[in-house]
């Protein structure tokens, strides 16, 4: 049995730690810098770090944040948000990311996952996938925050993110994101089923057992956000109950 | 003690550099020979495939300067693919001559998990070593890696790790030769023990 990994996510804006529901509706929960510093003390096996604006303009206090993040912490940081170009993986990089995660910018330019894989070694690429459930049925990965419709569906699109040489997915799922209502197991199943690379589930954690769930559908780590920001729990309480639960963990 | 951490352009330097400052090290970037020459403990880091490392460790004569220190006992510490270069040859995209600094080679993690290894996992101990001072089998280190060493003589292997079933040497150590699996740089406050005292040696 592997370990599974817990990983908190910070979504920023503009210098704040915040936390939405589907992508939208923010709400201010702290500063993110303190926050991360936080969660790799209390035992995070790793973070990741959404800038949510990812505006050019704000660009520059971003890195800032990332650097001032990364000098602090010994655990891995993935970053994410606006990032279009090899260019662009490269400022975070020289900054203090370990990994970058992109889904709109590999969406409009599938090439730039083995352009950074192969710069920078796959385990340094991150596909990020945004899907929502559709009403009529199925799923459709989404882009800009969960702005932009692709046509994509994810399956297919997780398999091809693979193939171009991406080292790990994190999924996201929209329509559960601050619901706190539980991953949706269905499609996590579907993409883990077949995906070689690990899969981070995003989206929905509210309880221990969603956790546990989410590992039985095949998560190999799980991205925690509103669980950890609004303080219904705490990482070492979460690890602990997963341990009693079974689950290989690092305390 | 001057430390010369080794910059032969394989991978990102800025976890290792901070971990060597919060350690208190003396060190200094080094991209030529001489710098490796002049240096009292050496630091191979790295991320990537084992030719393209060998590439960059040849360019500007690095590798020979890296050999020499070993001869002349300096401690030097292989950090995950600086690790695997030590060996005698790796067999990933073909099978490409190494350091030969331990001998063995370098292959693929025969497991039913999924490649590559991303994430944390436990060692266990075999035998004692100043590079684990304060540490214990059972502890986690995060590991990225698909490939693994080899070594010919077992007696260097200082640890092991399981990844489904496939339970390679994690971390070895021949005298002043050390090497680890894992990126020490990102294991937490564990992770930071081993460049206390790697630094302390």
């Amino acid at each position: 049995m592997k370990t599974v990994r817990i990983i908190p996510k910070l979504e920023v804006k503009n210098e704040n730690l915040i936390k939405g529901v589907h992508l939208d509706g923010l709400r201010i929960v702290g500063k993110p810098e303190k926050a991360a510093l936080e969660y790799a003390q209390a035992g995070a096996d790793e973070l990741i770090y959404l800038d949510l604006v990812a505006s050019l303009y704000q660009r520059e206090n971003w890195i800032k944040i990332v650097r001032r993040t990364a000098e602090q912490i010994y655990i891995p940081l993935t970053v994410g948000g606006g990032i279009r170009t090899l260019e662009d993986a490269k400022l975070f990089f020289r900054n203090g990311a370990d990994k970058v995660a992109i889904n709109t910018g590999i969406v409009n330019n599938p090439r730039l996952v083995t352009i950074i894989a192969k710069k920078f070694g796959s385990q340094a690429m991150v596909a990020s996938l945004e899907v929502q459930k559709k009403i009529s049925g199925g799923y459709e990965v989404f882009t800009d925050s969960g702005r932009t419709q692709t046509g994509l569906d994810p399956v297919t699109w997780a398999k091809k993110v693979e193939k171009l040489g991406a080292g790990e997915i994190l999924l996201t799922f929209i329509h559960r994101d601050g619901t706190m209502k539980g991953y949706d197991l269905e499609l996590l199943r579907q993409i883990s089923s077949q995906a070689k690379i690990p899969v981070i589930a995003s989206g929905g954690a509210g309880t221990i057992e969603d956790l546990i769930e989410a590992i039985k559908a095949g998560a190999d780590a799980l991205a925690i956000a509103s669980l950890l920001h609004f303080k219904k729990m705490t990482i070492g309480q979460i690890k602990a109950q997963l341990k009693l639960k079974n689950i290989k963990i690092r305390l | 003690m001057k430390i010369a951490l080794i910059d032969y352009g394989a991978g990102n330097l800025f976890s290792v550099e901070r971990a060597l400052k919060f350690s208190g090290a003396d060190y200094y970037l080094a991209t030529k020979a001489e710098q490796i020459i002049k240096a009292d403990k050496l630091v191979l880091p790295g991320v990537g495939a084992f030719c393209d490392g060998m590439k960059g460790l040849k360019k500007n004569k690095l590798s020979q300067a890296i050999i020499s220190a070993a001869r002349q006992q300096k401690p030097i510490l292989g950090i995950c693919l600086g690790m695997q270069l030590m060996m005698s040859s790796g067999h990933e995209f073909g099978i490409h001559q190494g350091l030969g600094l331990i001998e063995g080679v370098v292959n693929k993690i025969t497991t039913q998990e999924k490649l590559p290894q991303i994430g944390w996992n436990e060692l266990k101990i075999l035998k004692e070593s100043p590079l684990l001072n304060g540490i214990k089998s059972g502890d986690y280190f995060y590991f990225v890696h698909s490939f693994v060493c080899r070594p010919k003589n077992p007696k260097v292997m200082v640890t092991t790790t399981n990844y489904g079933g496939d339970n390679f040497c994690s971390v070895l150590a021949d005298k002043n030769i050390y090497g680890v699996q894992f990126h020490p740089e990102k294991s937490g406050p564990e992770g930071l023990k081993i460049y206390q005292n790697f630094v302390k040696l």
